[in-house]
């Protein structure tokens, strides 16, 4: 009987780079970036890590396929090296190989790293690019906000929510991050705004005006990740340990079958209800200290709060309104800016989700930080409403 | 030619976009004056995402309503703007209809009388035929045939049976007039004068095929009620039944005012606009004019009655948008250099061999049905995707083409390229079952909302210009 992998793997160091708009840099300084913190802060030597995951989507873009990319711009010492993309939740993909392989007991330290460049298409928002040979031929013409706009859509008629409404709560979605990104050095916005700035915006895809929409960026993030046992052997005392990770995909059933009704993540309901499985949490409203949940779009945060059963079902209009996610709210949603303002450079953000939830637990957030958080939720998805990969983390103190 | 011979139903339809006159007069008044003249009325317009093909289809459909599986044995696309000058484009037609690959078919082309033609080969050949005519008429800018012209469909079921309109005769006069041209290296036709066109061809051309006709018939003129001759000239028609001695109050309407000429399809758009409103024992005068002339004559008969009902002419023009954007015209037909962004740079180059193998799929729109659990869906996979069953390979054919839908989720989008944004999509859900993220088209900008009902309609899903393909998939559009 397999009994998951809550707290057999501590997160030995992480490392993150500036988000942003890195017009000067390649995607491989980028990731020499992440991995240099991400080194020092663990204590060990390249060669001490036995096997890598690399996570990036859209490579075509910027650093080609395989894991040899990785493997050259680190130099790492012919070690197995995995390339995964999963989406845009493939840097918990890649994460999820690592903490794996510890699990596992194959190795002792396993590499997760994550990084896109996305800033090199020459225009604003993700890439056009093909979706393969036969989905081309019927896939409707949608775009990322396209798709998740749709979720307003439905989300208003099974709810018998005014429009206004749900865009007032979606412009305090934004307003919170950008709130929260302001006082991240290495997020990509740093601007606060208001709700009339977000109600004003220039539509992109009816109801998400351009403040709906998080950053598209360039950016690297990576965690070492290794035994509680062998982190203690390093010298590592307040140990962050890994909770639970867990992926669902889409089957067709919502883009195909009748029962899913647009307004909700059928992944996220059942990859977090293993998540909260696997960690031992019956009441995450009271548990989570703090949560980075897949903001690509206002409403998808609004839905997914409902989604990780956090807001009951129909009522996460009034927990945002009430600033229940705010960072001085009960429980802060997007503490570091979230997609909205740190960015979203697709392959790094899961393990970026997971960098701020382990500087908070480490007490090294900065202005950010919270007071005395147990456990760290993220939540990072890739696709679309109607057929995605919904992947959760839950980090937090050993032995919590 | 048998008595039993004749059309045994019909079809029409016309882009939802009717182009005031007066608004492209307005934009090409500085260059042109003289249009001012000719600035009455509307013309249909094609939308981005239409071709002689998608409109064949429509026209088709349209025909083949409330009729039982016809056992077509034949058809023929006539048109001088066929998208493809190798691939028979009726075969696309064939496959969006689930015809049976049994099917002869023939795209026909070359005149503006290309549509009589077919209609006329098809009635002698004896084999029930599905003829379409359609055409999506390209002009030059400030060109009175940009004025002129109008873009539709037409279609006719014709054999053995029970006719509506039964065949009393049929004459073609073959002359090598040339009131106008286009080569097959250019875009837009080259006309003659008028004046000529209307006293050496029409009023010496047409006459001359109807008394032909008639007297072959041994039908008199003058029992004609309905007299369809395309024509974009003033006075001419009137001019050509007075000498032919049909009556003038058989003259039809050319829908100049509505509509605009159709080109190939006219006389078929007519001719169907004419049975829609003619009673039993009328008799319907068809010709067209173009390097000589066709001419048929049809009987209407009790059958016509007991049709189902259907759109029709009528039905087409009733489905009406107006539209006064003349640079959206323009653009539609590709006749200003649009700067289209980065976005419609993505290769859209379709694999001839994955087209192939879903063909029924992408053409037809054909799904599955579960024979273990009943659930319909779009695109069926291996496996039935109802999770309390998941059987396999346990699907029939499903065609989903012409089952209504209704509106889950929608966005209209202004990031994704469009060539008519914003890109309105969204998911529907067809009655009784099945689903799919669906391309929008031929809908109001905001005029949408969750549970509207839409209906699928054929069009061209992405122009590859790197190679000149067509692709070709369903969208839905709003009941109106």
């Amino acid at each position: 009987m397999a009994t998951g992998i809550r707290d057999k793997v501590a997160i030995l160091g992480m490392g993150c780079s500036k988000f942003g708009e890195r017009w000067d840099r390649n995607a491989e300084d980028l990731m020499v970036e992440a991995f240099e913190e991400c080194l020092q802060d663990a204590g060990v030597e390249r060669n001490q890590i036995e096997a890598a995951w690399f996570g990036t989507a859209i490579e075509e873009q910027h650093v080609g396929k395989s894991g040899v990319p990785l493997a050259m711009t680190l130099r790492l010492p012919y070690i197995p090296v995995t390339r995964v993309e999963n989406y845009c939740a493939t840097g918990t993909e890649a994460f999820r190989g690592a903490v794996y392989a510890v699990a596992s007991g194959a190795v002792d330290i396993a590499l997760a790293l994550g990084v896109e460049k996305l800033k090199d298409t020459g225009y604003g928002g993700l890439p056009q690019r093909g979706r393969g040979g036969l989905n081309n031929m019927f896939w409707a013409n949608i775009s990322a906000p396209g798709s998740f706009a749709q979720l307003a859509a439905a989300y208003r008629a099974k709810h018998h929510v005014d429009a206004k409404d749900l865009k007032r709560a979606m412009a305090h979605i934004s307003v919170k991050s950008h709130d929260n990104g302001a006082l991240n050095p290495k997020a990509h916005l740093r601007n606060k705004i208001t709700e009339d700035d977000v109600m004003n915006a220039p539509m992109i895809a009816d109801p998400l005006g351009l403040y709906d929409c998080c950053g598209v960026s360039d950016g690297s993030a990576c965690a070492i990740v290794t035994t509680p046992d062998i982190a203690r052997g390093l010298g590592k005392k307040d140990l962050v340990s890994v909770k639970a990770v867990q992926l669902a995909v889409s089957n067709g059933e919502e883009v195909q079958f009748g029962e899913w009704d647009g307004s909700y993540f059928a992944t996220t309901r059942v990859a977090a209800g293993r998540a909260y499985k696997e960690a031992g949490i019956d009441d995450p409203r009271k548990r989570i200290s703090m949560f980075d949940v897949h903001d690509c779009f206002s409403v998808t945060e609004l839905v997914t709060m409902e989604d990780l059963g956090i807001s009951r079902e129909g009522k996460a209009i009034g927990d945002v309104l009430d600033g229940f996610y705010d960072a001085s709210g009960k429980i802060p949603c997007q503490i570091d800016g979230g997609l909205k303002c740190f960015g979203h450079p697709i392959g790094a953000s899961g393990l970026r989700m997971i960098y701020e939830m382990y500087l908070q637990l480490n007490g090294r957030a900065g202005e950010r930080q919270r007071p005395d958080p147990v456990l760290g939720m993220t939540h990072n998805l890739g696709g679309f409403p109607s057929q995605n990969v919904s992947a959760i983390t839950i980090v937090g103190r050993y032995g919590a | 030619m048998a008595n039993d011979t004749g059309i045994l139903s019909y079809g029409a339809y016309l882009p939802l976009r009717r182009l005031q006159r007066k608004s492209i007069a307005a934009a090409n008044s500085w260059f042109a004056p003289g249009l001012r003249g000719l600035a009455k009325g509307e013309r249909a317009m094609a939308n981005w995402d239409e071709d002689t093909v998608t409109m064949a289809v429509e026209a088709a459909r349209d025909c083949l309503a409330g009729l039982p599986p016809a056992a077509v044995e034949q058809l023929i696309l006539a048109s001088t703007t066929h998208p493809f000058d190798d691939r028979q484009n009726s075969a696309i037609v064939a496959n969006a209809m689930h015809l049976a690959s049994t099917l002869g078919v023939l795209d026909v082309t070359g005149s503006q009388r290309a549509g009589t033609s077919a209609l006329i080969s098809a009635l002698a050949g004896g084999r029930k035929s599905l003829v379409m005519a359609s055409e999506h008429r390209l002009a030059k800018a400030a060109s009175p045939q940009e004025m002129h012209y109008g873009d539709g469909a037409a279609a006719l079921l014709v054999g053995r049976g029970a006719p509506i309109a039964r065949l009393v005769g049929a004459h073609s006069e073959t002359v090598d007039f040339v009131h106008q041209f286009r080569s097959s290296e250019r875009a837009h036709d080259y006309a003659w004068e008028e004046r000529w066109i209307r006293d050496e061809g029409y009023m010496k051309l047409v006459p001359a095929a109807l008394s032909a006709l008639f007297k072959a018939s041994g039908v008199a003129p003058s029992a004609v009620t309905h007299f369809c001759l395309p024509c974009t000239l003033p006075r001419v028609v009137p001019g050509v039944a007075k000498r032919a001695g049909i009556a003038e109050g058989a003259v039809r309407d050319n829908l100049a005012a509505v509509c605009g000429d159709t080109g190939a399809a006219h006389a078929l758009v007519m001719l169907a606009q004419a049975l829609a409103q003619a009673k039993s024992g009328d008799m319907i005068a068809v010709a067209a004019f173009g390097q000589g002339c066709d001419a048929l004559l049809f009987e209407v008969t009790d059958a016509i009655a007991a049709l189902p009902p259907r759109g029709g002419v009528d039905g087409a023009l009733a489905r009406r948008k107006e539209e006064t954007n003349y640079l959206r015209f323009l653009a539609f037909n590709d006749h200003i250099a649009l700067e289209r962004g980065m976005r419609a740079e993505a290769d859209k180059g379709t694999p001839l061999t994955t087209l192939y193998r879903n063909r029924d799929m992408i053409t037809g729109l054909i799904g599955g049905r579960c024979r273990s659990c009943g659930t319909l869906q779009f695109p069926r996979g291996r496996y039935c995707v109802n999770p309390k069953c998941n059987a396999l390979d346990s699907q029939d054919d499903q065609p989903f083409s012409d089952t209504r839908a209704k509106v889950m989720s929608y966005t209209g989008d202004v990031l994704t390229y469009s060539a008519d944004p914003p890109a309105y999509y969204g998911m529907i859900e067809f009655d009784g079952g099945g689903r799919m993220m669906a391309d929008f088209t031929d809908l109001d900008e905001g005029k949408v909302e969750v549970g509207m009902p839409m209906r699928m309609m054929f069009r061209i899903k992405e122009n590859d210009t790197a190679r000149g393909f067509v692709r070709y998939f369903w969208k839905a559009a709003p009941i109106v």
